[in-house]
């Protein structure tokens, strides 16, 4: 036999594969390509440029659209990641109790239905809301995006403290640690992998949703990506080849913290 | 005297009231920020459309009988809603698609993926985790102008004299299906490949042993092993390939519709928020039937090998 007989191989998938990946980054890279020409065109290259940069980031829309994505997910990530924490905490490490499995249903829901339907339905909620307390901040769009955001929290501060036994705690309690000094110098430091991890997840959901937010923001609460989707919408400039450019930077970064974070072994 | 036993279920019972009151945020806030206006959009769909949006507070079937019926406007005859049904037929067409393409594409990768070496694996599944974790709607403007006349692809054809003229992708649904099949794939390798890791590859040694050709190996052995993967890799591609909102107003253009275009048509100019309301609790319809089918496959699959 003039090759040897690979057990692992299959015929064709490898080209697949790659086909795969380089079909995944083409078209960032392009994009991306795209922010540093000197033409105002995402097709011809005009010379290497930063003036897309700089028209981008003197805009007084995409300031303030920036500006106002941070806030909502900063809250919003922090609120979902102390509710997650302590959800985490209540539904694992223990035996099965009345009420378990409606608190799994519960908190994955927002995964199971189509953003759409919340983003219909939220609409709906808070035009009568609105209407009732007069209230029409940026609240609203802080709720939904914390609610969407705990499911994501969730998942690995639950997998990290399924990883934990007990008997830590325990040894507190014997050494005569109050439940709140166990917790705070034991449970906590342990689980702090599992709660950044949760954090940067929701923090990145929360910048990145378009479709919730798009239907409940009120008149003037552009974020990023909805500013980005209306002018994507009118005609497309290198400018928003800039602000995805800048955009995507910072998902690579949170991203790339994520994996290291989550897969440190304690 | 309390016995011992008292002590310890009381114990028992204080320990599930605490855990109820740290899980009360979570639950709270869902409850009220997207579990609970679910029950209102169930509500508005039996109400009558307001002047200027809104409702009325008066039951009427109407929007029900509108998501796929349209009554003529002299004689109040029923007809079957043309327009409404080509959309659902878009819909669950080009999820079904999206879904087989991004089958066809992600299996053979997660394979590749699970057959690396143990270090680079990591690093593979890393090139897969960017682009999921990437702004969707960055992605899909990313393929708009791969695609678009003036874009990359029809340049590079016809400077190579292939084409003539450039092919309108763009604002078709070929447009929608590369959008979501290129927004989604992540979402199916991911699954897939955790499935194959846990592959035992004595198994297709033993195949191979016993006279298996490449083709029985892959389709008796490794597909019945990662079919968990598979299953639940179709349900995260499938959901929100019905629900899609984005990648169909950017790459669809107007005409294009699917239904969560339809939906947000109603809100807005359309201001019939009862029909927008049934077509939303039609598409939750549709999702929890690809969920129910998911349940009875992972079901199944437990008690065989139990």
């Amino acid at each position: 036999m003039a090759k040897s007989f690979s057990i692992r191989h299959q015929p064709g998938f490898t080209t697949i594969a790659a086909v795969c990946f380089v079909a995944l980054y083409m078209p960032i890279i392009v994009l991306v390509v795209y922010a540093f020409n000197e033409a105002p065109s995402t097709s011809e290259w005009g010379g290497f440029s930063l003036k897309w940069f700089q028209s981008a980031s003197q805009n007084a829309q995409v300031i303030d659209a920036t500006l106002r994505s941070f806030q909502i997910a900063a809250i919003a990530a922090t609120l979902a990641t102390i509710a997650a924490t302590m959800a985490a905490l209540a539904t694992t490490r223990t035996p099965p109790y009345p009420g378990l499995t409606f608190k799994y249903a519960m908190i994955n829901q927002p995964l199971m239905v189509p953003e759409i339907v919340t983003g219909v339905a939220l609409l709906i909620f808070f035009s009568r809301i609105k209407i009732f307390t007069g209230y029409s901040g940026l609240g609203y769009l802080i709720a939904a995006h914390t609610a969407f955001c705990i499911p994501f929290a969730y998942l690995p501060i639950r997998a990290r403290l399924e990883n934990m036994d007990l008997s830590l705690e325990r040894a507190a309690a014997d050494l005569y640690a109050t439940p709140w000094q166990a917790f705070r110098r034991v449970t906590l430091p342990l689980l702090w992998p599992g709660i950044l991890a949760g954090l940067m997840l929701a923090f990145v959901i929360s910048l990145d949703d378009v479709v919730i937010t798009e239907f409940v923001k009120s008149g003037g609460q552009d974020t990023l990506p909805t500013y980005m989707l209306g002018q994507i919408r009118r005609g497309i400039t290198p400018e928003i080849n800039a602000i995805s450019t800048a955009f995507l930077l910072l998902s690579v970064v949170i991203v790339t913290l994520f994996f290291f974070v989550s897969r440190k072994r304690d | 005297m309390a016995t011992a036993e008292e002590i310890a279920k009381a114990a028992d019972r204080r320990d599930v009231r605490n855990r109820w009151y740290l899980s009360a945020p979570a639950l709270l806030t869902i409850f009220f920020a997207a579990v609970g206006p679910l029950a209102i959009v169930l509500v508005y769909s039996f109400l009558t459309p307001g002047s200027y949006g809104d409702v009325k507070w008066q039951f009427s079937p109407e929007a029900w009988v509108s998501v796929l019926f349209e009554r003529d406007i002299f004689d109040d005859t029923l007809s079957l809603a043309g327009a409404h049904i080509s959309i659902f037929w878009r819909s669950v067409k080009l999820a079904i698609i999206t879904t087989l393409i991004t089958l066809a594409l992600g299996f053979p990768t997660a394979y590749f993926m699970a057959t690396r070496s143990e270090k680079t694996r990591d690093l593979w599944l890393f090139l897969i985790t960017i682009p999921f974790w990437t702004n969707l709607l960055i992605r899909t403007f990313a393929v708009l102008q791969i695609i678009r006349n003036e874009g990359i692809v029809n340049t590079v054809l016809m400077k190579l004299g292939i084409i003539s003229a450039p092919i309108q992708i763009l604002y078709t649904d070929v447009a929608i299906l590369i959008g979501m099949a290129y927004v989604y794939l992540p979402l199916m390798v991911l699954p897939v490949y955790a499935s194959m890791e846990k592959l035992d590859f004595r198994l297709v040694e033993a195949g191979y042993d016993l006279y298996a050709s490449r083709w029985q190996v892959l389709r008796r052995i490794i597909f019945p092993l990662v079919k968990p993967g598979v299953i639940a890799g179709s349900i995260l591609v499938f959901i929100p390939a019905i629900g899609a909102y984005v990648t169909p107003s950017v790459l669809g253009g107007g005409k294009n519709m699917m239904l969560s275009n339809l939906i947000e048509l109603q809100f807005g100019q359309g201001r019939n928020w009862p029909l927008g309301s049934a077509l939303s609790i039609t598409v939750m319809l549709i999702v929890m039937v690809a969920l129910l089918v998911y349940v009875r496959n992972a079901g199944s699959k437990e008690m065989r090998h139990g």
